[in-house]
């Protein structure tokens, strides 16, 4: 018998089955509440798993992972509250179209782009692992310091209206950002002798307040102003997005193979990723005017970005032994638990158990589908309650969601804090989102900046003196510069003219 | 946390549901773990197996938290301010020993009563692959004599236990501190990478943290700042055959509860600990993972606690890392 036929065979047993199933529902569940993250639903899986077969361990936290990431959108779309920071980058465009009744249609979005990105990403984890892996090796702080800054460049392509207003929510995140002793020197910054600041802002709690409280405020506030959410149709959510498919391939392909490059580097993920490939898309966009206002053209590209990203994170987890992100980190631990040691050898000494690995990827992206469906259909009734009942859950969630990620009421605090920021913030017209990535990668840029200068002996050149750093670093700037040679290139134009 | 959301639940209805007998025995209720680290990192992977099997040893839930933050200073804060009724129980690493030195909080180990030491990982030393120094005693040597600022090490933040690591062993060969520059990173991993894409030179961190890239022909181990070689690291000799230098480090986990815990409720913790620790699933899940089997008992446990509390001390006053 074949390798492949063996691996099918492990694969389909009812025993795995029925653990996929469970884990999808677990992971469905755990992602879904706000301040849960898919990496909570992974450690909370790995004591389980001890006790399980190598295939079905695995298959239990690879279908757990994807489906806590898909559902951490929902709450995204449906309340304001995104789960993830990667979720962050579209949470506009979502819960706007939410508001205008067209929310199964973005979640459906999602989660077919979501299983579109994984699906791709799982392709490229079979055909060219080995061969991305050792691309990833090559990327040092100083690489890692340019495609932070091209991500924080996103800032601006993403924020609606004016660029200054776009920058000066950047800075609030990055002024956020400095606060604790995660820095490189291990200082404590802006903590005013508290204990609690010593760890930094963590930014679940921040998010809740900035995205979701400020939202309950500007009910509490313009309330009798704001119009009622539309009564929202779940009919066809899934098969309807067929066309939306055909209408931009582009933006899907670019943002699998985005989120995948991204997600195979260790110390870049699906925040990264997604947040790059919404700026993209809004850059290419022929309607850049409707991001941020309810388009589905940014979730089509940056959905399935994220979700490659996932997959992609598995490259070097397997390979190296190098996690990608929090959740390979978890699973390379399982691995070698099961006896499936990560290293260039696996593909061939354990051909049937990573056969089988993958068997278990295309098949939990697939289950992705009907869950996800079941998902929305039940979370869509929450849309049902009326304005003044479902505000006062919203806060509830808030709470338990920031209390969550700490366990402490400083989350809590923090929270609140954050959404008394978020509503001033929007009343006066600066967009929430460029804050959120200031406080996601204002810490990476940091680190990698300093490393840096620490491995040059301070010398600037070396951030061009690798090949990888210095492409990345020539393509950033004329990035920054894009506009403005466009314009004079366009004035010469006109004035020839 | 999750677990947090439902677990609890559960047992509340069980405890409502059973009688509660009038000479109640402990523990009669769930029991909370604190894990001052991150969920899905080593010590959250230590205590949330623990638990798993101090829960069949005991009887009742014990509920895994983490309360990250501030380097550890949050968790380990949490467990000592705890009520000692044994109730409350945490993961102690030994970051308990470096934080007060560094001025971050007045806590010290004296504010716990330690029950177990229940693994403990020694460092190591590792270079790359294609580096040019094939044993310990050469790499000390480029050490000695390189210019200051040549070298680069790399594998936890500035003042971390792996910088420590590293600064103890100069110091017990007389290499001058401040000829290997110490590069921040957010782990050992993180370390490993730009160690291998050729950014640092050396990672002084345990080898169990580099067990897929020796493996796979990457990295290479030096030695190992035990007594013996490791099991799983054969080619990796102690330090005192490598160079002859005595210093020794072991990174360790405790298991450890705040202070002034019952007598009785002592004794019954500490002998569900030694059965769980003990227990097949116990020690091949630590065999499995790369991590170091140790251990001690309570006063075992207290006294090394202490003496490294006093050798990490002093590297760090030497290093001007104490405040």
């Amino acid at each position: 018998m074949s390798t492949l036929s063996q691996s099918f065979a492990l694969v389909f047993d009812w025993q795995i089955l029925m653990v996929m199933l469970l884990s999808g529902a677990f992971g469905l569940f755990v992602g879904a509440i706000p301040g849960l993250t898919a990496t909570m639903a992974t450690a909370l899986l790995v004591p389980i798993t001890f006790f399980m077969e190598p295939i079905a361990a695995i298959a239990a936290i690879v279908t757990a992972s994807a489906m806590a990431i898909f559902s951490g959108d929902i709450p995204g779309a449906l309340l304001r509250i995104p789960g993830t920071p990667a979720s962050a980058a579209y949470v506009d465009d979502s819960y706007q179209m939410t508001r205008s009744g067209r929310g199964p249609e973005a979640l459906g979005a999602l989660l077919v782009f979501s299983v579109i990105g994984g699906i791709f990403g799982t392709i490229v984890l079979i055909v060219a692992s080995p061969l991305l892996a050792e691309v990833a090796l090559k990327f040092s702080s100083f690489e890692y310091f340019w495609l932070v800054l091209l991500g924080l460049s996103a800032a601006i392509f993403v924020s609606p209206g004016s660029v200054t207003r776009g920058l000066v929510a950047l800075v609030i995140g990055l002024v956020a950002a400095c606060v604790g002793m995660d820095n490189p020197t291990a200082e404590p910054r802006f903590t005013f002798g508290n204990v609690d600041l010593l760890g930094g802002i963590s930014f679940i709690p921040a998010m809740i307040g900035l995205f979701a409280l400020a939202e309950v405020f500007r009910y509490m506030v313009h309330g009798h102003k704001l119009p009622p959410p539309l009564k929202p149709e779940t009919k066809g959510m899934i098969r309807s997005q067929w066309a939306v498919l055909k209408r931009y391939p582009k933006q899907t392909m670019r943002g699998n193979i985005t989120g995948t490059l991204i997600g195979a580097l260790p110390g870049a993920g699906a925040d990264i990723a997604a947040w790059i490939s919404y700026a993209m898309s809004k850059r290419f966009s022929r309607e850049p005017e409707k991001f941020g206002k309810g388009h589905v053209e940014g979730l089509v590209e940056a959905g399935a970005s994220n979700n490659s990203a996932v997959s992609g994170a598995w490259i070097p987890a397997l390979v190296f032994g190098i996690p990608g992100d929090s959740i390979t980190a978890i699973v390379i631990g399982v691995l070698y638990i099961k006896g499936m040691n990560p290293g260039p050898t696996i593909f061939i000494e354990q051909a049937t158990m990573i056969n089988a690995l993958f068997i278990v990827f295309l098949l939990a992206n697939l289950l992705m589908i009907p869950l996800g469906w079941i998902a929305i259909r039940a979370s869509t009734t929450i849309l049902a309650v009326p304005q003044r009942i479902l505000m006062p859950i919203i806060l509830l969630f808030c709470i338990v969601g920031a209390f969550a990620i700490t366990n402490s009421v400083f989350g809590v605090i923090l929270m609140l804090c954050f959404g008394v920021l978020g509503f001033i913030m929007e009343e006066n017209d600066i967009p929430i989102a460029p804050a959120i990535l200031g406080l996601v990668l204002g810490p990476m840029l940091e680190q990698h900046f300093i490393t840096s200068m620490i491995k040059s002996n301070g010398n600037l050149l070396e951030f061009f003196g690798r090949p990888i750093a210095a492409g990345l670093g020539i393509m950033t700037i004329v990035i920054w510069c894009l506009p403005l040679i466009l314009r004079l290139f366009r004035g010469r134009k006109q004035a020839m003219a | 946390m999750k677990r947090r959301s439902f677990l609890p639940l559960v047992a509340a209805a069980l405890t409502l549901t059973a009688v509660t007998p009038a000479l109640a025995e402990y523990p009669e209720r769930p029991i909370e773990m604190i894990v001052p680290w991150g969920a899905g990192g080593g010590t959250d992977a230590v205590g949330r197996i623990f638990a798993q099997m101090l829960q069949q040893e005991l009887g009742k839930p014990v509920n895994v938290v983490n309360r990250t933050g501030g380097s550890g200073v949050v968790g380990h804060t949490a467990i000592s301010r705890a009520r000692p009724d044994g109730y409350t129980i945490g993961v102690v690493t030994i970051e308990i020993d470096m934080m007060h030195w560094q001025g971050l909080t007045q806590l010290t180990h004296e504010d716990f009563d330690f029950l177990a030491m229940v693994n403990a990982d020694p460092g190591g030393l590792m270079v790359a692959e294609d580096a040019p120094w094939k044993t310990a005693a050469e790499l000390r040597d480029a050490m000695k004599s390189e210019a200051p600022g040549t070298l680069k090490a790399s594998g936890t933040g500035q003042g971390g236990i792996w910088h420590l690591n590293m600064l103890g062993w100069m110091l017990s060969e007389d290499i001058p501190l401040q000829n290997v520059a110490w590069v921040p990173s957010q782990g050992a991993s993180a370390g490993l990478t730009d160690m291998v894409a050729g950014g640092v030179q050396l990672v002084p961190s345990s080898l169990a943290e580099g067990r897929a890239l020796i493996d796979a022909g990457r990295v290479r181990a030096l030695a190992s700042m035990s007594d013996e070689p490791q099991a799983m690291f054969p080619d990796a000799p102690p330090l005192k055959e490598a160079t002859g230098s005595d210093w020794k480090l072991s990174v360790w986990r405790t298991i450890a509860a705040p202070k002034g815990m019952p007598d009785d409720v002592r004794a019954k913790l500490t002998a569900a600990i030694q059965k769980a620790y003990e227990s097949k699933e116990y020690q091949d899940f630590m065999t499995e993972r790369g991590f170091g089997l140790r251990w001690a008992g309570p006063e075992d446990t207290t006294r090394i606690v202490a003496e490294d509390d006093a050798t990490l001390g002093a590297i760090m006053k030497e290093a001007g890392l104490a405040k």
